[in-house]
């Protein structure tokens, strides 16, 4: 059992990826989650603002299903499956972070810089979530899809559209990353 | 409960993507950083596993439960949507290291700072379907 408490490796997590998106197309329904946030808009009543919101949101009520699954899922995992919260990253990766004022990045499993509750109270750390979160919202539902519905149902696909959405994901990821995490932070 | 299968699925991937760090901001970063193989093996084999199954599912060998065959809805054509939405999430992608799957992953391992990002990914889409007949798609 010991395996199951140790980080999975990726040719493990890869194939559990596709067999859970198999349930969802044999179940006929389709991998796809950030159209969730819309759903939850529509919930939240935006219909009243913007037509597009006014529609039977019953209809996704199995996607809403599977993400109260994951929020399960996550704390299942967390609660009894992992015993040691770090993560063990390249150590060029941790020199890196470290260069750019990520103290004992891996140690965690998120980085306190971001995630924790004193720099979420501060008004520069509230702004990168809730500006990150807007980016994510707003550039999924513009290319009709994240990383479920792009990435992996649409490149299994081999949808065109999809190849030129995920090649935009890295287009902005590495921006971030290389340009704009060293001027942030 | 109706669509109580789903949920179950929703648990065995919320635990698969924890258990792989894919939710971990870490890895994201050390992914952009071109620092490990991890992330791309994870999305590499289940995207060449999930073409194989597409094979099947378009050639009718597998079909769903009722024994229909299963259709893949296309995604919508054109270039600026693609390559202007992907960017944009990537941009915020590479910043919280959580797509939306992740997100609500996270709120169950009980980072509850998370709820800020979600609450940003819902003004997002407001703003999206507030502003998409002057963008270019």
């Amino acid at each position: 059992m010991d395996f199951i408490l140790e980080p999975w490796p990726w040719y493990v997590a890869g194939p559990l990826i596709t067999l859970s998106m198999f349930f969802l197309f044999y179940f006929g329904k389709k991998f796809g989650v950030s159209s969730n946030l819309e759903t939850m808009c529509a919930i939240g009543g935006a219909g009243r603002f913007n037509e597009f919101f006014d529609f039977d949101w019953k209809k996704n009520g199995w996607n809403l299903m599977f993400i109260a699954g994951t929020i399960i899922g996550g704390f299942i995992a967390f609660q009894w499956l992992t015993p040691d919260e770090s993560v063990a990253i390249n150590l060029k990766t941790m020199q890196d972070l470290s260069e750019v004022g990520f103290s004992n990045a891996g140690a965690q499993y998120l980085p306190d810089e971001i995630f924790s509750i004193d720099t979420v109270m501060s008004l520069k750390g509230f702004l990168i979530l809730l500006g990150g979160g807007i980016l994510v919202g707003f550039g999924s539902r513009y290319a009709g899809g994240c990383t479920s519905g792009h990435a992996i149902t649409g490149l299994s696909n081999l949808e065109l559209p999809s190849l030129i959405s995920v090649i935009g994901f890295f287009i902005g990821g590495l921006i971030m990353t290389w340009i704009l995490i060293p001027i942030i932070f | 409960m109706k669509h109580f299968r789903f949920l179950v699925i929703g648990v065995f991937f919320g635990i698969v993507l924890s258990k792989a760090e894919i939710i971990s901001w870490y890895r994201i970063y050390e992914m952009f950083k071109f620092q490990s193989f991890h992330m791309y093996g994870v999305i590499g084999s289940a995207v060449i596993l999930g073409i194989i199954l597409f094979r099947f599912f378009n050639n009718g060998k597998i079909k769903d439960y009722l024994g229909n065959k299963i259709n893949i809805e296309p995604k919508k054509k054109g270039f600026y949507r693609n390559i202007l939405g992907g960017t944009i999430f990537g941009l915020g992608w590479g910043l919280i290291g959580a797509c939306p799957g992740p997100m609500f992953i996270l709120l169950g391992r009980g980072v509850f700072t998370i709820l800020v990002a979600i609450l940003g990914g819902l003004i997002g889409v407001l703003l999206y379907h507030a502003i998409k007949n002057k963008l270019p798609h």
